[in-house]
């Protein structure tokens, strides 16, 4: 009999969560990464630095986020009681702040002055633009030419806050070209420029470090549900682009018994037409972006380009923890396409009056596939990652509405 | 001894510096590759280095990062690459061959298989940018074997402890990365280089290379004054990229790299 893996014992000291992971860089980044998680590493355990966290994330973001029961569309569903984890009321409208929040305060403490980051819907940039006006610090913004035509009110909003958003014309042009530029320009300003990565992704310590600033969700759903329901939850539904908002959902419960627990993936057109956004659906470990991970890939092993009606999911790879998570079987993959994913974007919309991102539209499409099919006294959380107002635009055009 | 070993040396009984010119292969056609690899010996080389294209290169700027996307149009693969090794190597047994890439595509192909071609066909180093040591010795170790020499990169942020394990997994050369940026860059600090290779030859009797933001005879020059080799790559690259035809490529690479011959023999 194997044993029970403790979850939280990941990664290991070379940043591995079995094969997954690791840090494949360039060696002009190796000592950067190693003054970061030597940074980290102090600074998660010093008071100050945890009082000022917890002070930022109460009076700043608004946490925490609350667990709201959606019961008609629930009762509309006929199955299982879906639990909704309001991401989305947060400060800038998404659970990227979580993250952006913890890195800008550790960059402040390490003395940079300069923050750069990567985006592909816009909410990591807005959320990393917002914490720099904050803290007082230079803003600079990989974006994806791609990404700043389908996201361009997200692009007036990192400007309005002072970042100098950058288009990034190479490759795709979309969010993993977006990451490529942002490390080079990390690797020729390393003395004074702090990299906020807006994932679970990227080289060590940046997997472990985001999924410990997103960490806050599970932790708040756990009281959150012991008080509203005396019970916990039976299963657990995020979306999974590089997976920040998923592990930070799921992390906490990674170690209890009975909980199932499902990472949705951007099916786009169709997982068999090839057209979609799915590395663990239909990928393969490889090495991309300074870890090894479930790649979208071709047979040379080329980058492929994805496809996702939602650009904050439209990212060939995938944190390698998910990768991990996967081969563990203790989370299960799955995918939504684009028209499922609309469906959950209307429902939510029409039956709560909640407005989703179609990043989380995708959680909410394999929720109304998941309901049904448990018991009313079962329940369901699902991580409403970010709100819509920034894909209204998207869905218009999709709909044949001109604005 | 190993075709890097022996150049080395034989520039080193001489009292010159190697020169080491980079093309990306494939680009902008694939049929160009052997040829304008042959013109580069004719110019001065003593050294190649053969870039693998590959969809996100990470570590260099806007040159190479061009250069891949209009070799990956011809869907030039690694395996290609190696079949265009194989070719030069029919009429030169003897200037040494260097793959530089990233390692998504040695992964796919497989390590072992991987070492086991590039020994066929005749390559004599592997640069892969983002392997560091910590992650190498699984790559290495099917490498070494078949006297493929493993070169790493040293940095200017390297410290001593990573430049020691670095030069005890390295052999061939060690190429060091002479600016904090992406190749083709434009901040070269050559005192900095010359102190920073002063420190890594206490660690090491490896040759050392000099690469990143050498564009023209003058910084060659400048930097064969400290270092057993100069790497050329984003200004060739560019020559490439802008000629129309194969002798205009071969006539504009040839010209710049004789220039840089004259100027660091002097």
């Amino acid at each position: 009999m194997s044993e029970k893996i403790d979850f939280f014992e990941y990664p290991d000291a070379k940043g591995r969560f079995g094969d997954y992971g690791g840090r494949f860089v360039a060696e002009t980044l190796v000592e950067a990464l190693d003054e970061l998680t030597e940074a980290y590493e102090r600074y998660r355990k010093e008071p100050d630095f945890i009082a000022e966290l917890e002070d930022d994330l109460k009076n700043y973001v608004g946490r925490p986020s609350p667990l709201y029961h959606a019961k008609r569309w629930s009762s509309e569903l006929g199955g299982a009681q879906i639990f909704l984890k309001r991401e989305d009321l947060n400060h800038t409208g998404a659970h990227k702040i979580n993250h952006a929040l913890g890195q800008g305060l550790l960059a402040k403490r390490m003395g940079k002055t300069r923050i750069i980051a990567e985006t592909g819907a816009g909410q990591h940039g807005v959320a990393t633009a917002t914490v720099a006006a904050r803290l007082g610090l230079q803003c600079v913004v990989y974006m994806g030419a791609e990404d700043i035509q389908r996201q361009s009110p997200n692009v007036f909003r990192m400007r309005l806050l002072g970042a100098e958003v950058v288009p990034v014309e190479s490759g795709s042009r979309t969010l993993k070209d977006a990451l490529n530029e942002a490390m080079r320009d990390w690797v020729s300003n390393i003395d004074d420029t702090f990299y906020i990565i807006g994932t679970v992704a990227g080289p060590h310590p940046y997997p472990a470090m985001v999924r410990d600033f997103q960490a806050i969700i599970g932790r708040e759903l756990r009281g959150q549900m012991q008080e509203a329901e005396g019970a916990q939850a039976d299963a657990l539904i995020a979306c999974v682009g590089g997976g920040s908002n998923a592990i930070g959902l799921f992390y906490e419960f990674l170690n209890d018994d009975g909980i199932d627990i499902y990472g949705v993936e951007a099916g786009g057109d169709g997982v068999e037409t090839g057209r979609h956004a799915a590395p663990l659906q239909d990928g393969r470990p490889g090495v991309l972006h300074g870890n090894r991970t479930y790649l979208m890939e071709d047979d040379n092993g080329q980058i492929i380009e994805t496809h996702s009606i939602s650009a904050g999911l439209d990212y060939p790879g995938v944190g390698p923890e998910h990768s991990w998570l996967k081969d563990q079987k203790r989370v299960q993959y799955v995918s939504v396409t684009d028209d499922e994913a609309m469906q959950g974007f209307h429902a939510l919309t029409r039956i709560e009056g909640i407005i989703p991102a179609l990043e989380s539209s995708h959680a909410l499409a394999y929720a109304m596939k998941l309901a049904p099919t448990m018991r009313p006294d079962q329940r369901i959380v699902v991580n409403l990652s970010g709100r819509g107002d920034k894909d209204i635009n998207t869905v218009a055009q999709r709909e044949g509405i001109e604005l | 001894m190993s075709r890097i070993e022996k150049t080395f040396s034989a520039l080193k009984s001489e009292g010159k510096t190697a020169l080491i010119p980079y093309v990306t292969a494939g680009d902008r056609e694939p049929s160009w590759t052997v040829s304008l690899m042959h013109a580069l010996v004719e110019a001065g080389a003593d050294v190649l280095e053969v870039g693998v294209p590959f969809s996100d290169p990470m570590a260099d700027g806007p040159a190479i990062q061009k250069a891949c996307e209009r070799a990956l149009l011809h869907g030039v693969s690694l395996s290609q690459v190696l079949d265009i090794v194989a070719e030069f190597r029919r009429s030169d047994n003897s200037t040494p061959v260097v793959l530089m890439g990233y390692l998504n595509p040695i992964e796919r192909m497989g390590y072992e298989t991987f070492a086991h071609r590039a020994g066929e066909v005749g390559v004599d180093g592997v640069l892969t940018v983002d392997l560091p040591p910590e992650e190498g010795a699984s790559l290495t170790q099917y490498l070494k074997p078949l006297n493929i020499d493993p070169i790493f990169l040293v940095a200017p942020t390297s410290t001593e402890a990573r430049i020691q394990s670095i030069a005890d997994l390295a052999s061939g050369f060690i190429y060091y990365v002479s600016l904090k940026g992406v190749t083709g860059a434009a901040n070269l600090d050559r005192d900095a280089v010359k102190a920073k290779l002063a420190q890594i030859r206490q660690h090491t009797s490896l040759p050392l290379g000099v690469g990143f933001g050498i564009r023209d005879a003058e910084t060659a020059a400048a930097m064969a004054e400290c270092g057993d080799a100069v790497v050329v790559g984003s200004a060739l690259v560019n020559l490439i990229g802008d000629s129309d035809s194969l002798e205009a490529a071969q006539a504009a690479v040839s010209a710049l790299l004789s220039e840089i011959r004259q100027a660091i023999d002097a």
